[in-house]
């Protein structure tokens, strides 16, 4: 899978989780709580539900320290 | 100040000028991006509280007049909150997660003359309907700015300009001084309005609960855009001469425990939807860390598990002290104590000077039950200082709460025969979620507002880290497909409107939803179908046979 699959698949994701985001303008570098407001639920859903798509589970402690979709992807492709 | 006036700043605040108290640290503020603390004394604070009070005044902002905060946990806010009360006005928080709907109807209930805000919230949840609404005369940004947008004015400079000196109002006992707005099963949100009076339940029970002492490190981690924040993450810490450490980040497990580690935390008041987060991240965490400070941790929002308490034991060494209030009682009145023996499970015994009862409703009152063990609705026994003194143009509702000399409190809960509470759940269809309370109503109307949604109905769903989360219930008028895109449609514009703390995290079509024969939605009924509960008495179902 290359970074675009990769992103097209956790964005997908993501909007089933916050489908109020505008993917077309995504900025995969803003901060997800602050542009795009999604609270601490959210981000734990969105791992469960990149682990079930991608059968890569995130320890919480790392997920923890990731911000923006831009540090997801870059987890997410070291691992697969 | 003498003459049986008061005002809760200067209990807070001004009171400490003349003590070891005023160089102490009251904010140690940790800002999102770095984990160096900024320290502010109790003089500093006071003197930027007074400077707050000061842009009031010069702006005409009458004492009685309503002041709203939206805002991060940032140091000017809570120089806001208090400045607020020094110059007599009274104070609301508003949750900064809230969506704009939330937010509009609050203002529309409490009608502010100013809203305190920053520029990045101000332009998403406010901007475009502040002025559709009449009341607010000013809009303060309290982040540092390079420039006010139009219609709003840059606080932060005039808090710079201003005087720092500033004579705190004295206020009668029964003058308003907080407005917290919590929900209803139905109708709009209720605004729960408290006195300068309060102040006296909040040193007590900051004191004798949660053990503060003059110089204690302490930690509140709920938002002060709540009641919980207000209470125990300004005002109680402050009139008992603690440094609260504050932190602008949202949860993060190893952030926090490395701030109980390096700020060397004393006491620590937290909630039962970040015990059960930190709880799933085990255990290598926590004893990585020196947590050898805690002297004192507490927990309120909503039952903490009692496997929860033992994981505290367990794992931090200490028990977690659950506690039981509401945003009407405006303060904590059941609680385990550190002198008692925690029961894990239970919310404690009250707290001294508040008498609690267990009752059951009756069609001329209420009748206490004396036997142990029995379930009944939580009363308490009206006068305490932080009592709401009323509901915002709600009279009718606000008589109806009481019962007699008995506050009602709409939770059901037993008392074993050694006198400790224990709770059992709601007595309305009110959701708790993260320790939130969620009106279905206000959740339902906006579902309501899009085109294809013939009915809604809104439910609390047990979640194992939340408790509770938002799940709707959703008919379709004809011709609209039930399909995946319109149920994402509906989510996006519920959290586009309402925010992610309030809108529901799963929505189910429906072909029909369980009506009374007047028409209600029969939440009750929809919960009982998803858990699979016994349905109850359902005749006054739609549909059924007399």
């Amino acid at each position: 899978m290359n970074r675009d699959e990769l992103r097209n698949a956790v964005l997908e994701e993501l909007s089933g989780i916050a489908p109020d985001i505008d993917l077309a303008s995504f900025d995969d570098n803003a901060n997800l709580q602050d542009e795009y407001d999604l609270d601490s639920m959210d981000a734990l859903n969105l791992a469960e539900a990149v682990h079930k798509r991608l059968g890569v589970n995130i320890p919480d402690q790392d997920y923890a320290r990731m911000h923006c979709i831009a540090e997801l992807l870059d987890y997410l492709e070291k691992k697969l | 100040m003498g003459n049986g006036r008061l005002n809760i700043a200067f209990e807070a605040l001004d009171r400490h000028m003349d003590t070891e108290t005023a160089e102490r640290t009251a904010i140690r503020f940790l800002a999102r991006d770095s984990e160096t603390p900024v320290d502010i004394s109790y003089r500093a604070l006071n003197e930027r509280a007074n400077r707050f009070a000061n842009v009031l005044l010069d702006l005409g902002v009458k004492p009685g007049e309503r002041v709203y905060g939206l805002a991060h946990r940032i140091p000017d806010l809570y120089a806001a909150v208090l400045g607020t009360l020094k110059h007599g006005c009274v104070f609301t928080p508003l949750f900064s997660a809230f969506g704009p709907e939330p937010i509009r109807q609050r203002v529309e209930i409490g009608e502010p003359a100013v809203l305190v805000t920053s520029k990045r919230l101000y332009q998403k949840k406010v901007a475009d309907w502040v002025a559709e609404t009449s009341s607010v005369r000013h809009v303060l940004l309290i982040d540092q700015l390079d420039e006010a947008p139009a219609g709003t004015l840059d606080a932060t400079a005039l808090m710079d300009a201003a005087s720092g000196d500033y004579a705190t109002r004295d206020m009668a006992p029964e003058d308003p001084a907080l407005l917290h707005f919590t929900s209803g099963t139905t109708g709009k949100p209720k605004g729960a309005l408290h006195v300068h009076d309060a102040v006296i339940t909040h040193h007590m029970t900051g004191r004798y609960v949660l053990d503060m002492h003059p110089g204690d490190i302490y930690w509140c981690t709920a938002d002060p855009g709540w009641v919980t924040g207000t209470s125990y993450g300004i005002i109680a810490p402050l009139t008992n001469g603690v440094t609260m450490v504050v932190d602008e980040a949202e949860f993060d497990a190893e952030r926090w425990y490395r701030i109980l580690q390096n700020q060397k935390v004393a006491l620590w008041y937290t909630a039962p939807t970040a015990i059960r987060m930190l709880i799933k991240l085990g255990e290598e965490l926590p004893r990585a860390h020196d947590l050898s400070s805690l002297r004192f941790m507490a927990s309120v929002g909503e039952p903490l598990n009692p496997e929860a308490v033992i994981w505290g034991q367990k794992v931090l060494g200490l028990p977690f002290h659950d506690n039981w209030w509401q945003t009407e009682t405006g303060g904590i009145m059941i609680s385990n104590y550190a002198a008692l023996e925690v029961r894990p499970g239970s919310m404690g015994k009250p707290v001294p000077g508040v008498e609690a009862a267990v009752a059951r409703r009756t069609e001329d009152g209420i009748e206490l039950i004396d036997e142990p063990n029995e379930t009944g609705e939580l009363v308490l026994k009206k006068g305490w200082p932080s009592m709401f003194r009323g509901y915002l143009h709600q009279e009718e509702k606000y008589r109806n709460s009481f019962s007699g000399d008995w506050y009602l409190t709409g939770d059901l809960a037993r008392r074993d025969a050694d006198g400790y509470f224990w709770f059992i759940g709601r007595d309305d269809d009110v959701i708790k979620s993260s320790g939130h309370l969620i009106g279905p109503f206000e959740v339902e109307s906006v579902l309501l507002e899009h085109p294809a949604v013939a009915e809604a109905g809104v439910i609390g769903v047990p979640d194992e880290v939340a408790g509770e989360t938002v799940k709707a219930f959703v008919s379709l008028k004809p011709g609209y497909p039930p399909d995946e895109a319109l149920r994402k449609e509906l989510m996006g514009q519920a959290r586009k409107r309402l925010g992610p703390a309030v809108a529901p995290r799963h929505i189910e079509f429906r072909e029909d939803l369980p009506r009374t024969r007047s028409g209600k939605i029969m939440r009750r009924l929809l919960r009982a179908r998803e858990l699979g509960l016994p349905e109850g008495d359902t005749s006054t179902l739609e549909g059924n046979r007399e």
